[in-house]
């Protein structure tokens, strides 16, 4: 009982204070108002308020947040760390428990301190519910004296209905001791809004009890009260939507979270090799992942070309152009007609294939074809600058987003180990399989980080390493100059055994067989020199990808060399040819009209397959182009069969047998050759832009290849190589490899433009046949289906009068964003330093001062260690309180008896009732432990 | 829906769907643990443990390292038995509703292993070789650790704190989506 008391007087000096704190000349309304919100009892409190706007009582609360944290206990601590008004409500709940304690610290409202009351007698008297609680309101009112007494009398044990109108009539009495009437009329209206505030309240805290970090019991307990508040209240507000309208929304909530995260996982599982490439990462480490990762983008990419290529030229030729056979380009000549289906010839893309919509020549020159009078030729040349057209912006935009990323990620830097350790683990997991690739996942990326970090950490001597590093360039540029010059002889040479015929084998196979030494020898010589450098691997990488991307430059040089020579040779054949052609065309209608005596008879066309052809030189290059690239995935997948999977295969079962242990020593298993990989498919994609315009069909054997690496190498790596010796993490962006692939992709553009530009097309096959220049077409598109303006308005559009201002003009545009991205690179750069600034300052003061963070404190001096000293405060604090009393109750004093017994209906729960259960899964500190003098009057908790 | 009612009463029945969406679902799942054990009438409130034998072979715990702490820290005896209050706790701050404090502050206890309330080196150790099954050196955990402490260790006292722990966590992208289960 005498805690009762203290409580009771508590409640007036907390509506005094209220009312110091409003300050300005008493007003009355307001501290009836407030008042009102203390009686209101329950949580809402906080919220009532805030609609006032009523400043100072929200710094006030405010300053109060702490003090109720510590004394929440730890649990709570942490949770209402971020301490938002939507905890408020919470808090002054979980005081409850503490109060009783705590000695009944509230001041804040009659409500709090109601709540403590009931706690006690709960805790006191086991569970005695609501009605033990009222009682207790009850006694509370009359100890309080004033005029409460005679309202708590009344309906101690009612309803909360009762209330609502006791309430009112207490406002009333309230108003009219001191105010007009029409005074009283603005406050029942405004009892009617804090009271429609206070339910939304309870709906609040009904939505959001999953949210709170009580233990079950109490929960329920809780959840309870507030729920027969709302109904109670609802009613009487005349708005009944209530707990069924709370529960649908959380229902509805639920659900969409469903959705959307079903709908992630929809997203998810629609990334093609996702799954298969994060089982390699796990397992290789993210640069592995890498590749695949710049495989799969690959993929996407020449699926786009694909379906360009084939639906707007393959495809309408087939289904629109003449069949095979109906004219000479579409028919294999008589010559070559009993070998056209051998294996051989097909393999070397002779024969039939030769002459299939695989290839340039097989193309009619037809202005229109089929019924949609489609304009292949035009067609055909757009989509091969298109193509580039695309490649180019993707690869550009590609590398653009990834430096966005690589921008995004300074900052992740401050945590890297303390995130992997704790974020890591996914606790959604339960399944053995996933379980073991998340084990390896997270084992692979610390070695990555330790890698990183060990680099970090390495000092030594920085002249030494300076001078291995030099040494090491200077020795590769001088293997990479010397290979230059072998590669450079080797072709000269070449050319000149091409006029001789009297050629050993050696001579013969010469530049293959010295480019492929080089390809062999190199990389791995390059290697070892680079371990002089002693870099990061995955800087390491970088240089290795830059130097055999160098070297197989060589290749490509010799390559497009070989490739001129002949179409040269091919263009100057034709030229005779051509002319041959004609005179026999001649000869034939000449020889026909002589035998049958008749002029005017229109002799039968000549048999598609004995008209003299011409060599059609884009078709001997398309065919080079496919070899190449078919060779290239015969020796790649080869190489993986006999190089990764014989190896393994051997080390693995002739182990059991050898004298020494080959798993460990000698071969070992491979390890997946990132760099190699990364080239091979870099080149091989600069073949097919180069070969596709000359061959349409490519594009779609390289979308099979990748297709079919994809799987091939994921097996492979999975099942026959083992991880990099030091696991590395891959940067973040791709750029490096994408880099490698916008220089390709100049590379290969230029032969195709200079060849589109400047060479003549073959007379009689392919769609540009009979033309001067291959862009004829466009001219002749323009001419006779574009309206004539258009035609005056492209002939201005390439004037260079234009051309070289629009030039100019693009000049200075990039010259004036690369500066816009330098200055803005510095600004990043400060302030990235100043945020490591700013956080070696707070590291600082945090370690020179005690303390700066308020709720930190509070929730430290929750926890048990230092909490461990008896939880003195219950007794002592008691007495400071009631030497305010006297002073500061009268203001309030009239509402207060009925607002206790309110609250104690309202909120009659006994959080604390749980008993043993009570406690949060650590040792929890007592409530009112020696932080909650120190949160007082402290400023506003941070955050 | 009949014998529903007979499992909870109305009352309980009213707070739990309230206060758990699915709290049916997460009862059967505790009662299908130990089917001999729970009874299927709760109204009232009977005192049951499930072992942690048997919550530790759940299905969504048994391939977590951490799950003996899991237990642990979410049952009232510290030993891992749970009640259906504790099991029920247990998935509550697990589920994906659960404000991100409340699940750091229980983050916090589960990677306490001594209970002192400070993460300190012999906890990090043992959370990477859980993390890791051993697979690291001595040098490369004990660096690891260092690592740890140095990034998020504001007060320098060489073990993290709460507060050190949620400073770092609050940060952490990825902590809500890997921190929660389903069920």
């Amino acid at each position: 009982m005498p805690r009762r008391g203290a409580a009771a007087e508590e409640v007036g000096i907390e509506i005094d204070e209220d009312v110091s704190d409003s300050d300005d000349g008493a007003n009355r309304r307001r501290a009836n108002r407030r008042q009102a919100g203390g009686r209101g009892g329950g949580g809402a409190r906080g919220r009532g308020r805030g609609k006032k706007a009523d400043s100072e009582e929200e710094e006030d609360e405010e300053e109060e947040a702490p003090k109720r944290r510590a004394r929440g206990g730890n649990k709570r601590g942490a949770a209402n760390k971020r301490g938002g008004g939507k905890n408020d409500d919470d808090d002054s709940e979980d005081e409850a428990p503490k109060k009783k304690r705590g000695g009944a610290a509230n001041r804040r409202k009659g409500g709090k301190a109601q709540e403590s009351e009931e706690d006690d007698s709960e805790a006191e008297k086991g569970k005695r519910g609501k009605r033990g609680g009222k009682k207790g309101g009850k006694e509370e009112d009359k100890g309080k004296g004033k005029k409460g007494d005679a309202k708590g009398k009344d309906k101690g044990k009612d309803d909360d209905k009762d209330k609502k109108k006791k309430k009112k009539k207490d406002d009333s009495s309230s108003d009219s001791s001191s105010n007009s009437d029409e005074e009283e009329e603005s406050m029942s209206e405004g009892e009617m809004a804090r009271l429609m505030e206070e339910v939304e309240e309870k709906k609040k805290l009904i939505a959001n009890i999953r949210n709170k970090p009580w233990r079950m019991k109490r929960r329920l307990v809780l959840l309870r009260e507030a729920q027969q508040f709302v109904d109670k209240f609802e009613g009487a507000l005349g708005k009944g939507k209530g707990r069924k309208w709370y529960a649908y929304k959380v229902m509805m909530t639920k659900k969409w979270i469903k959705f959307q995260r079903d709908f992630e996982n929809f997203r998810t599982a629609c990334i093609p090799w996702e799954r298969k490439i994060k089982e390699v990462e796990s397992h290789f480490g993210s640069s592995v992942a890498s590749y695949f990762i710049f495989l799969r983008w690959m993929y996407g990419m020449n699926l786009v070309l694909f379906g360009l290529t084939f639906g707007l030229v393959v495809i309408p030729e087939v289904l629109m152009g003449l069949p095979y056979g109906s004219i000479p380009r579409k028919t294999v000549p008589r010559a070559e007609q009993d070998t056209a289906q051998d294996y051989s010839v097909l393999m070397d893309f002779n024969g039939y294939c030769k002459y299939s919509v695989l290839f340039y020549g097989y193309y009619n020159d037809q202005r229109t074809i089929g019924l949609l009078k489609f304009r292949l030729p035009l067609s055909y040349l757009l989509v091969g600058i298109g193509s580039f057209g695309y490649s180019l912006m993707l690869v550009i935009r590609t590398m653009a987003k990834n430096a966005d990323v690589g921008g995004g990620d300074g900052e992740e830097g401050e945590f890297t180990f303390a995130w992997k350790m704790f974020t890591s683990w996914d606790y959604l997991i339960g399944n053995a399989e996933t379980a073991d690739n998340k084990y390896a996942s997270i084992t692979t990326s610390f070695k990555e980080s330790i890698v990183d970090e060990q680099e970090n950490q390495k000092d030594e001597n920085i002249h030494l390493r300076r001078f291995l590093r030099v040494l090491a360039n200077f020795l590769i540029t001088c293997s990479l100059g010397g290979s230059g010059y072998l590669i450079y002889f080797v072709v000269k040479r070449s050319q000149e055994f091409a006029n001789r015929d009297d050629l050993s084998w050696y001579e013969k196979n010469e530049l293959e067989l010295i480019m492929s030494l080089l390809g062999l020898v190199c990389p791995p010589l390059f290697e070892t020199i680079a371990e002089l450098e002693d870099y990061h691997p995955r800087i390491a990488l970088k240089w290795q990808l830059g130097r055999i991307f160098a070297l197989f430059l060589g290749n490509l040089y010799t390559f497009l060399f070989a490739l001129f020579d002949e179409v040269n040779s091919k263009l100057e054949e034709e030229q005779s040819i051509k002319n041959a052609s004609i005179w026999a065309m001649k000869e034939y209608y000449a020889n026909y009209s002589r035998l049958l005596n008749d002029t005017d008879a229109t002799p039968p066309p000549m048999d598609p397959g004995d008209v003299i052809r011409g060599p059609c030189w884009e078709t001997a290059v398309g065919i080079e182009f496919v070899k190449l690239t078919v060779s290239d995935i015969q020796v790649t997948y080869l190489t993986i069969l006999i190089g990764d999977f014989a190896r393994a295969v051997i080390v693995r079962f002739l182990n059991y047998c050898w004298c020494w242990d080959l798993e460990a020593g000698f071969p070992s298993y491979g390890e997946f050759d990132i760099s190699g990989n990364v080239l091979g498919l870099v080149f091989n994609q600069g073949m097919i832009w180069m070969g596709a315009f000359y061959a349409p069909g490519l594009v779609g054997i390289n979308v099979l290849r990748l297709l079919s690496s994809m799987y091939y190498q994921c097996w492979a790596v999975m099942a026959t190589n083992v991880p990099h010796e030091r696991v590395f993490k891959a940067s973040k962006s791709n750029n490096f490899y994408m880099g490698l692939l916008l220089l390709i992709l100049f590379l290969s553009l230029l032969p195709v433009v200079y060849t589109i530009m400047t060479l003549p097309p073959s007379f009689d096959c392919g769609p540009f046949s009979g033309k001067t220049k291959m862009f004829d077409v466009i001219m002749e598109t323009i001419d006779l289906d574009l309206p004539a303006f258009m035609g005056t308005l492209f002939s201005y559009a390439a004037n260079p009068g234009l051309i070289i201002p629009a030039v100019l003009l693009m000049v200075l545009a990039i010259y004036y964003l690369n500066s816009v991205s330098k200055a803005y690179q510095n600004s990043n750069m400060e302030l990235k330093k100043k945020m490591q600034m700013a956080r070696d300052e707070e590291k600082n003061r945090r370690n020179n001062k005690d303390s700066t963070n308020q709720v930190m404190k509070d929730l430290e001096d929750l926890l048990p260690n230092r909490s461990l000293s008896p939880p003195a405060p219950p007794e002592p604090e008691k007495t400071p309180e009631p030497e305010a009393k006297p002073t500061k109750t009268k203001p309030g004093s009239a509402g207060k008896g009925v607002n206790l017994q309110k609250d104690v209906a309202l909120a009659s729960s006994n959080p604390n009732a749980r008993g043993p259960v009570d406690r949060p899964p650590g040792p929890r500190g007592p409530g009112p432990g020696p932080g909650r003098g120190r949160g007082r009057g402290r400023g506003p908790p941070p955050r | 829906m009949g014998n529903k009612q007979t499992i909870f009463t109305a009352q309980q029945l009213d707070a739990y769907q309230v206060g758990y969406g699915s709290h049916f679902l997460l009862f059967y799942r505790y009662r299908d643990l130990a089917p001999q054990l729970v009874p299927l009438d709760y109204t009232n409130q009977p005192d049951v443990k499930l072992p942690y034998e048997l919550i530790g072979s759940m299905p969504e715990l048994k391939d977590n390292p951490f799950r003996q702490r899991i237990a642990e820290v979410f049952s009232e005896d510290g030993e891992g038995n749970m009640t259906l209050d504790d099991f029920l706790d247990m998935f509550s701050v697990l589920s994906e509703m659960a404000p991100r404090d409340l699940k750091a502050y229980y983050a916090f206890k589960i990677y306490d292993f001594n209970n002192d309330d400070f993460i300190c080196k012999s906890d990090l150790e043992k959370t990477l070789n859980k993390l890791t099954r051993n697979e690291l050196t001595e040098d490369e955990v004990k660096m690891v650790c260092e690592k740890v402490i140095d990034e998020a260790d504001l007060d320098n006292d060489g073990r993290l704190s709460l507060e050190d722990f949620q400073n770092m966590i609050n940060r952490a992208p990825d902590f809500l989506s890997t921190f929660h289960i389903r069920i």
